[in-house]
């Protein structure tokens, strides 16, 4: 048997293309990254604004999350600031949307008659995006390697009809088929000896250099008043985009939503928020979710019917 | 009879809901079909990961018959009055009515003959509400559909069999599922439909299917193979029966194996092995009868018969178990270059309330009370006060920031592994016990000190600003905290004056400035006069707490009229003692007459309980900073709170009740009390409340029976009281129930109410004065019977 780099069980870039190939063949739009700092893949607006309305969706797509708080200097070779989610969001979510999901897990090589899959209750709830689903976290021999969702509520709204969300912890996932303890470790390309590259290869430095950037350097007047600038936009933008019962602008208020979220994750990580402005900050971002997801509804393709 | 078996088939349901799902099916199922004049013999209700299942054996086929009669309206009566009772009574006309005649007249009567309906139809009627309806704990929308269910639910399997004859399916629709006779097996080892009759076959199928219906069989399989293989390896299963009842619901075909893990990681406590391993991985430890210590193995449950034995499944927990414990062994060798005392300075910036400070603040008036309290319990004050100094330290550690269940615990690692006094080390893991009424209370001294002292902390705070438990809400654990201090004074028997330990606790607070503490909940101690109040609170200001802040503190408290909260916090550490007490078995009723009794207050015998106690707080370094109010003019009014707020005496007290309660003598001494009772209220009422509690006039006693019992209770109610003094509470009772012939006789021979005023009121001054008696021990009047 030949050795194949791009096989899920060699390289990390194997596996993402083999989970975004099973997608597409369920009739998944492939999307990329979206282009902003966000915490998770749940906020990139193919999940948060789409998963609101009554029009039909399915996407799949990487998203590169930063926790700036979960950065250790590159030292910790298991918790990143910046890591990968592979995020699918199926509207209405689909009867068979556990045995999708066994099958992914197949495709990327995990055999079900010998490992042991496990779907062990875990409820979901950003306080930010105003959002809440039930579901589980899927076990692997143990080990949890996705998170699965039926989103019930995104920005205050009541989803109707209801997303299924999947979201694979890439590295873990990728830790587990390559048999590497380190996240560091991980076979990033496929190749062998010399042009063999790793995924600390690729982020080790910029683990480093971000963690300084978090903790130390980050200028804090200066995230304080991008939140608020974010804040402000946002809300203008919200205003001035509902016309006649319609939005005109409801992705580029959203984009600020999540400018603002991003400026109070990096004040969190500086450590000079305190409990009761933490909760402060929260419900502010909550409040513009919440204006977003209602402006979205106002647009096409949130559904809104042609004036 | 038939059967009628039900399944409703899921996405995986949460294994902490099962059981109490299956239990709901069933009551609500049985209960509609009662209440549908439906009687059965039997129901059982099961439920695993995928599905609740249920059997309602022996059901009749068809509801009964039932006839009644409907009176109408008189014969003649308007044709308007006449179709409204032929709509009503669903009649086609008025000669399908019968006319009956009775005194009032002649009136139409409507005789309606309903036949009862088949079960089947009953079945498929009530169905539906009840799936929608399901007291899920949190329920959810999927799909397209607005069906609500805990997981989205996939169909339902409802058949109706009688024996030997053919099943017959139930249909009924829920939000576009319909009812039949298909089920699947394992997700993995039988996707594929499975058609049942009954459930015999059903539960037959299953077991082929891979599916073991009944949690408590999925149970016993995996203890018992459990229990195999750590015996094959000479080791023991260590038991964790909420673990068992938890991963029985997380399997359908649960398949024991065994994993294991390096040595090394034995280096860690034995706990946070355990805490680790069950909290990420949901498997048990091993213990090594050879060691006494956690072996380095561990047990799972998975879901499957692998293919390849459960080679892959092994592999793949241990990779899970080893990364764990390696984080588990970083903290705890990170935890332990940190002395538990360089973490104070940490407990700062942690609240512990809003307004009750942070957790530094807490420490310090804990570890002040604790050093209060250490001579009254016979620790070293010194070391109770480095206890409870210490007792927090470990939840800024790493191990507790990830195993919170491991606090204290660790704290005593940590303590033993920097070479403090053992002592101290027990201290700050026992200092959270008891935790529940089957916890262990702490036994040790120093460990008693800082039990007591953080419990009554936390209390007297929240009864402070007002935060009691309301109802079923309680989100401090007031509750629990309470039953712990009450347990701990009881269980070491300890004497000792808590209501004065509260006002220290309190007094604490002042001393840190807490204005925010409600002034209004204190406005009257009234159950202290204000010199006495002054003098405890002086007592309990050592000079270094002095300050012109704590001055005012008290100064304010003892200004006011009005308010409780002490005396309420005193209440409701009764309460809880009443129900501890109610537990072992002691009559509630008697719990209740001793905390109405007028005895004189514990608190008063303050020097005394202290000598007694024979503390170790004579060790001259620490001046006694307690009061010993001896001056007796100042003496408040009686108050049931302060005059039993020692708890042990308490207990006696309703011990040696019982005790004479079970005697002939108790028995009819009751009798006489409350007959006397009686008529004093009725006299009363006429004569004023108080009008013969004066002393009466011997010269006045002619009678020998009234002259008997004026002498007897000359004996008794000097001998009870003296007793109760002594705390000799079995010889304040039979005292009293020496008294029983005197007043047996003088029921019999007496007239109370004699037509002479001077007799009358004299007769009903010596009946008080066996009322007066009987309160040196208890109020009679709160005891049954």
């Amino acid at each position: 048997m030949t050795y194949d780099p791009m096989a899920p069980e060699n390289s990390f870039q194997g596996l993402i293309l083999t989970l975004q190939r099973y997608w597409a063949e369920q009739g998944c739009v492939i999307l990329q990254p979206y282009d902003m700092e966000v915490g998770a893949g749940t906020f990139h607006p193919a999940t948060t604004l789409r998963a609101l309305g009554p029009r039909p969706w399915k996407a799949a797509y990487v998203q590169p999350s930063r926790r700036p708080k979960d950065g250790r200097y590159g030292e910790n070779p298991n918790r990143f600031q910046h890591y990968y989610q592979f995020q699918v969001i199926l509207k209405p979510s689909p009867d068979n949307l556990q045995e999708l999901y066994l099958d992914s897990l197949k495709a990327i090589g995990l055999d079900p008659t010998v490992h042991d899959v496990r779907f062990v209750e875990d409820d979901w709830e950003s306080p930010t995006l105003g959002a809440w689903g039930l579901g589980w976290e899927c076990w692997c021999d143990g080990m949890e390697v996705s998170q699965f969702t039926y989103f019930q509520q995104v920005a205050g709204v009541d989803c109707n009809p209801v997303s299924g969300e999947l979201t694979y912890g890439l590295e873990r996932l990728a830790m587990y088929i390559q048999g590497v303890d380190r996240g560091f470790d991980l076979n990033f390309n496929g190749r062998q000896g010399a042009e063999k590259i790793t995924y600390g290869d690729v982020f080790r430095q910029a683990e480093q250099e971000y963690s300084r950037f978090n903790f130390e350097h980050a200028d804090v007047e200066l995230l304080k008043r991008h939140f608020r600038d974010a804040e402000q936009e946002c809300q203008a933008l919200l205003t001035a985009g509902d016309k006649d019962g319609r939005h005109e602008m409801a992705m580029p208020a959203y984009d600020q939503a999540i400018k603002a979220s991003h400026a109070f994750n990096l004040l969190d990580a500086r450590g000079v928020i305190s409990v009761t402005e933490r909760q402060s900050y929260i419900l502010r971002v909550r409040e513009l979710a919440k204006g977003c997801g209602a402006a979205w509804l106002k647009t096409e393709a949130g559904g809104a019917v042609a004036a | 009879m038939p059967d009628f078996l039900l399944e409703l088939f899921s996405e995986e349901i949460p294994a902490r809901m099962q059981a109490k799902a299956a239990d709901d099916l069933r009551r609500l199922v049985t209960d509609a079909l009662v209440e549908r004049g439906l009687t059965y013999e039997g129901a059982k209700a099961f439920a695993t990961p995928r599905r609740l299942a249920l059997v309602v054996g022996g059901l009749a086929a068809r509801q009964p018959d039932r006839h009644e009669e409907r009176k109408g309206p008189r014969v003649g009566a308007p044709e308007k009055a006449l179709e409204g009772f032929l709509k009503a009574a669903g009649l086609a006309s008025i000669d399908d009515a019968v006319v009956q005649s009775d005194p009032k007249g002649d009136f139409y009567v409507a005789r309606i003959h309903k036949h009862g309906r088949a079960t089947t139809e009953v079945i498929a009627d009530v169905m539906p509400d009840i799936v929608r309806g399901f007291p899920w704990p949190k329920s959810m929308r999927w799909g397209s559909g607005s069906l609500r269910w805990v997981r989205p639910l996939h169909a339902i399997v409802a058949t109706f069999a009688a024996p030997q004859e053919e099943a017959e399916v139930i249909r009924f629709e829920i939000d576009g599922i319909v009812s039949g006779d298909v089920t699947r097996g394992h997700r993995l080892h039988a996707p594929g439909e499975i058609r049942v009759k009954r459930f015999d076959d059903y539960v037959d199928s299953l077991q082929k299917a891979h599916v073991v219906l009944d949690a408590e069989r999925r149970r016993d399989i995996i203890r018992a193979d459990a229990r195999t293989l750590a015996q094959a390896q000479n080791l023991e299963l260590v038991e964790d029966a909420a673990l068992i009842d938890e991963v029985a619901g997380l399997v359908e075909w649960p398949v024991v194996l065994m994993g294991s893990f390096e040595p090394e990681f034995l280096e860690v406590p034995d706990e946070a092995i355990r805490a680790t391993i069950r909290a990420n991985q949901k498997c048990f430890v091993l213990s090594d009868p050879a060691t006494g210590r956690l072996a380095n193995r561990f047990i799972l449950t998975a879901n499957l018969d692998a293919a390849d034995g459960g080679a892959a499944v092994i592999h793949g927990n241990e990779r899970v178990v080893r990364a764990r414990l390696s984080d588990a062994r970083f903290f705890w060798e990170t935890d332990k270059k940190i002395r538990l005392e360089d973490r104070l300075e940490k407990l700062k910036s942690i609240t512990f309330h809003e307004k009750l400070g942070t957790q530094y603040e807490r420490v310090d008036r804990i570890a002040r009370l604790a050093k209060e309290l250490a001579p009254l319990v016979g620790a070293d004050p010194q070391k109770a006060e480095t206890a409870a100094r210490l007792a927090k330290t470990d939840l800024v550690t790493e191990m507790v920031g990830e195993f919170p269940e491991l606090q204290g615990l660790m704290g005593r690692y940590y303590a033993a592994a920097e070479g403090l006094d053992p002592e101290i080390a027990a201290a700050i893991e026992e200092h959270y016990k008891p935790q529940g009424p089957s916890d262990r209370v702490p036994t040790a001294p120093v460990s008693i000190a800082v039990a007591l002292a953080d419990k009554i902390d936390t209390l007297v705070g929240f009864w402070a600003i007002d935060e009691k438990p309301t109802g079923s809400k309680d989100p401090y654990a007031l509750r629990r905290a309470a039953l712990g201090v009450v347990r701990i004074v009881l269980e070491n028997g300890l004497r000792l004056p808590i209501l004065k330990i509260l006002i220290l606790a309190l007094v604490n607070y002042i001393y840190q400035g807490y204005p925010d503490i409600d002034e209004q909940h204190f406005e009257n101690l009234e159950f202290l006069n204000r010199i006495e109040l002054i003098k405890n609170i002086q007592a309990a200001v050592t000079s270094e707490m002095r300050s012109p802040t704590i001055m005012q503190g008290a100064e304010r408290f003892s200004l006011r009229k009005g308010g409780n909260a002490l005396v309420n916090l005193i209440y409701f550490m009764a309460d809880r003692l009443k129900v501890q007490l109610r537990e072992q078995g002691a009559r509630h009723d008697l719990v209740d007459a001793v905390f109405g009794s007028s005895a004189p207050s514990a608190l008063e015998g303050e020097g005394k309980v202290r000598g007694d106690g024979g503390g170790s707080s004579g060790q001259g370094a620490a001046p006694t900073p307690e009061p010993s109010p001896q001056g007796g003019g100042e003496s408040a009014p009686a108050s049931g709170a302060r005059q039993n707020d020692d708890l042990v005496l308490v207990v006696r007290r309703v011990e040696a009740l019982a005790k004479l309660l079970a005697t002939e003598d108790g028995e009819n001494l009751l009798a006489g009390y409350k007959r006397a009772a009686n008529i004093l209220k009725a006299e009363e009422k006429k004569d004023g409340a108080g009008a013969f509690e004066g002393a009466l006039d011997p010269a006045l006693l002619s009678d020998p029976a009234e002259i008997a019992l004026s002498g007897a209770l000359d004996v008794a109610e000097p001998a009870a009281a003296d007793a109760v003094a002594r705390e000799d509470f079995a010889a304040a009772t039979s005292a009293l129930g020496a008294l029983r012939p005197q007043v047996d006789a003088f029921f019999d021979q007496i007239m109370v109410n004699a037509p002479d005023p001077a007799l009358r009121a004299n007769r009903l001054k010596l009946l008080a004065r066996l009322r007066r008696a009987t309160r040196a021990v208890a109020d009679f009047d709160r005891i049954a019977g």
